[in-house]
This record gives structure tokens, sequence and C-alpha cells, in this order.
């Protein structure tokens, strides 16, 4: 019992171990290339002036608003986190990645590189929207866990969905169609927390929405590890 | 030395039902080595990639044992080297960058063991260039660093797909002394058709033969 105990503790920090090195080997890949960085700011750039220019001087209801800031989320993440993957089997490197990790570190390791572009690239585009619209948000905490819950769901499902169109010829067209039916459940409850936070209803009161975001992040990542070493295999 | 063995028993692979070979059966054990042979298409690589569980076969069953003991399949890697020209490493890292990436993949230690790489890259005389961009390599230095990415971790199976390619007749003895240091070792699978790769190896397997069994 205690020898399994502890066999089980030095595989999850492996599986820990390795998870933060493909991470890591991620973000140096990406700082030296910019595969993703500079399309996704360009693609933010560009979905936050067409916000700019259709709107011009016009007062637009902060519930209309949220709805046009989880399209720039969701787009923005549909353009960029497909990515990580897409960009192993095109550059023939998921075989050596293959021959030495683990797929479950490699998910994971996936994954955190996914959330950690995708914070990032939501802090500039809810910077830009609240400096080009007059978006205010009256429980600031309660949208901010929002956006963090919300974007992790978006992540793990976006990531598993990458994981599958990369084996696939045409990626480009398959991400939207996949993601969509998936990522809606998570879209809805994230447009509809994000208003009812906007409008000052109290984080207690989002609880619910919150829920529904967690237990979707939590089923996501389940399913994503015990079915990426499928989806993995060639 | 631990004696690690192939099973292969039965195994077949087809594409789109179109076969590929059928009923394919062997084993080796340590200290042996095979090449596969056949013209190009034959499966040569497929087999190759089945071993290295980068392929399930379509039937069969395969089978690594160390020491009597099965290795569950999700841990061959831990056991396997391959060189082949369908791996490509990092073009945006340097040739010690990757090295030092996959080391510590496989050997599950999060420190920096930089005079162990440093001897691979030595091993393949890369150790000058070691700090260069993968980019910048040239077709054959790429071969040689793909050479050392397998040999990370002294794998006890080295798995050899058309290791010849690119290389100048220096890089070429480098395989020849790879491959008698990995008898030793282990088990060296080579698949070619050339026959000096042929001569390296004890036994030999044509998968033609295996074609419409």
């Amino acid at each position: 019992m205690k020898t399994q105990l502890i066999l089980k503790n030095t595989k999850m920090r492996d599986l820990y171990r390795t998870s933060l090195l493909i991470f890591k080997k991620d973000i140096r890949s990406e700082l030296r290339t910019r595969y993703v960085i500079n399309s996704l700011v360009m693609f933010v750039l560009i979905i936050i002036s067409i916000i700019k220019f259709s709107l011009g001087e016009e007062i637009v209801d902060d519930e209309i608003l949220t709805g046009l800031l989880w399209i720039a989320i969701f787009f923005s993440a549909s353009n960029g986190l497909s990515r990580t993957f897409v960009k192993e089997e095109d550059k023939e490197t998921s075989a050596a990645l293959k021959l030495s990790a683990d797929p479950s570190a490699i998910i994971i390791g996936k994954m955190i590189f996914n959330l950690f572009l995708s914070y990032a690239i939501n802090i500039l585009i809810i910077t830009l929207f609240v400096l080009i619209t007059d978006y205010h948000v009256k429980n600031i905490s309660g949208f901010i866990l929002i956006i963090f819950i919300g974007n992790l769901g978006l992540v793990s499902a976006s990531t598993i969905i990458a994981a599958i169109i990369s084996k696939a010829n045409n990626k480009g067209t398959l991400y939207p169609v996949l993601s969509f039916p998936i990522l809606l459940p998570l879209i809805v409850t994230a447009v509809n927390a994000t208003k009812l936070a906007s409008i000052g209803v109290s984080t207690e009161k989002l609880m619910g929405e919150l829920q529904i975001l967690i237990s979707y992040s939590i089923v996501v990542i389940t399913a994503s590890l015990m079915l990426f070493k499928y989806i993995w295999e060639d | 030395m631990s004696n690690i063995e192939i099973v292969c028993q039965n195994i077949s692979k087809s594409f789109s039902g179109k076969n590929v070979f059928v009923n394919l059966s062997f084993k080796i054990s340590s200290g042996k080595s095979l090449s596969i042979t056949g013209k190009n298409g034959s499966g040569k690589s497929t087999l190759i990639k089945i071993i290295a569980n980068l392929l399930n076969p379509t039937k069969g069953d395969i089978k690594i044992y160390n020491n009597g003991l099965n290795i569950p399949k999700e841990n061959w890697y831990l056991s396997t080297g391959l060189i082949s020209p369908y791996i490509n490493l990092y073009d945006e890292l340097t040739g010690f960058e990757n090295l030092d990436f996959f080391y510590k993949l496989k050997s599950q230690k999060s420190f920096i063991e930089s005079e162990i790489i440093d001897h691979l890259l030595n091993e393949v005389n890369l150790y000058d260039r070691k700090n260069e961009y993968l980019k910048n390599y040239s077709s054959g230095m790429k071969q040689r660093l793909k050479l050392a990415f397998a040999l990370i971790n002294n794998p006890p199976i080295l798995l050899m797909d058309e290791p010849g390619s690119n290389l100048d007749n220096e890089g070429i003895e480098l395989i020849k002394k790879v491959s008698r240091l990995q008898m030793q070792r282990g088990i060296l699978l080579i698949a070619t058709n050339d026959e000096k790769d042929k001569e390296l190896c004890e036994n030999s397997i044509n998968i033609e033969e295996y074609k419409n069994a």
C-alpha cells in the first residue's frame, strides 16, 4: 500500500516536471519564432479596430459590449490556441516529442502554455476594449473570476481540439466546426455571467454560473487526459 | 546488462484496407541485431514506427520484455532510441538546447548534466557548433544530431531507419561505431537497403516476403 503510494507520488512528480519542461520549451520556441504571438496580437488589434469603427461615438449598452468582448476573446482563442499542436505536426517535431515523453505530460504542458498565452492576450484585449469603448464593470472581482475560469475552460477545450485537428489535412476549417458545439455551453454561460458582473450582481449570486464554468473545465481536462493518448497515436 | 527482448507475433499493418505486410513474426534479444530490408514502400519504416510505438499494428501483438518482465507500451519510449528521416528536432533551439530538452524528458531529471550532453555532442562531432541554432545546421549535421538524440539515455533498443542518409564518410563510420557499441548494450534494428548497413547486422528479414503471406 505504502509502496503504491510512493510510486503514485513519483509518477505525479514526473508528470508535473515533464509538463513544465514542455511548457518552458514552448515558451522559448515562441519567443524566438513568434509563431503565434505576432499573428495573435495583429488579430486582436484588427478585431478591436473593427469594434471601434463600427461603434463610432455611439453609447452602447454594457450587455452588448459584453457580447462583443467575448467575440474578441473567442476568435482570438480560435486563431491562436490551435497552433501549438499544428506547429509540431507541420514542422514534423511531434515524433521526437512522442518518443521522449508521456502523452499526459504533453497535453498538460501544451495546456499550460495555451493558458499562459490566453491570459496574456486577454489582458491586451480587455485593456484595449475598455479604452475604446465605454465598458463599465461594476463587480470587478466577479468579472476577473469569470474571465479567469472561463479562459481555463476555453483553453482546455481548445487544446484538445487542436490536438485532433493537427492530424487532419484541412486544419483551418476543421477548428471552428469542431470547437463551436463543444465551446457553446461555456461561451453562453461565460457571456451571461460577465453580463451579470458588469451590471453589479454580487459574486455570491454568480456562484451558479461559476460552478458551471468550473465543472465544464474539470470535465474537459479529465476527458482530455483520458483521450489524448489515443488522439496522439497515429 | 539487463536482458531486453522484442517479441513480434503475427503483426500485420494495412493503410486504408491495403496490406503493407501480413503475419510478420520475429523475436530478438539483447546482443543481437537485425536488418529489415525491402524495396521502397515495402513497409520497413512502418515496422520501425510500430516498434517505436509511433504506430499501432492493424493486427497482431508486439511486446518488449526487460529481464522477462513486460514493459507497458506507454513506457516503451524510455527503452528505445530512434534515428530516422521523419524525425525532426527543433530548428529554433540550438543543438545543445535540443539535446538538453530531450535528455531531461527522457532521463526524468530536472537538473542539467551538461557534461553528458557535451559528451554526446562530442561523439557526433558537433561540440564546436553546439550553440548554433539547428536551422543553421546542414542536413548532415542534423542527421548527426538526430543520432545523438537517439542515443540519449543509452537506450537498450536502438532503431535506425536509413541511418546513412545525408552522412559523409566520417558520419557513416560513426554509425558503424555506434552500431557496434549498441550490440554490447542491447538490441539494434536497422531498416535499410544499403549493403554496408546490412553488413552491420547479424540477421536480416526481407519484409517483402510478408506482403501476402
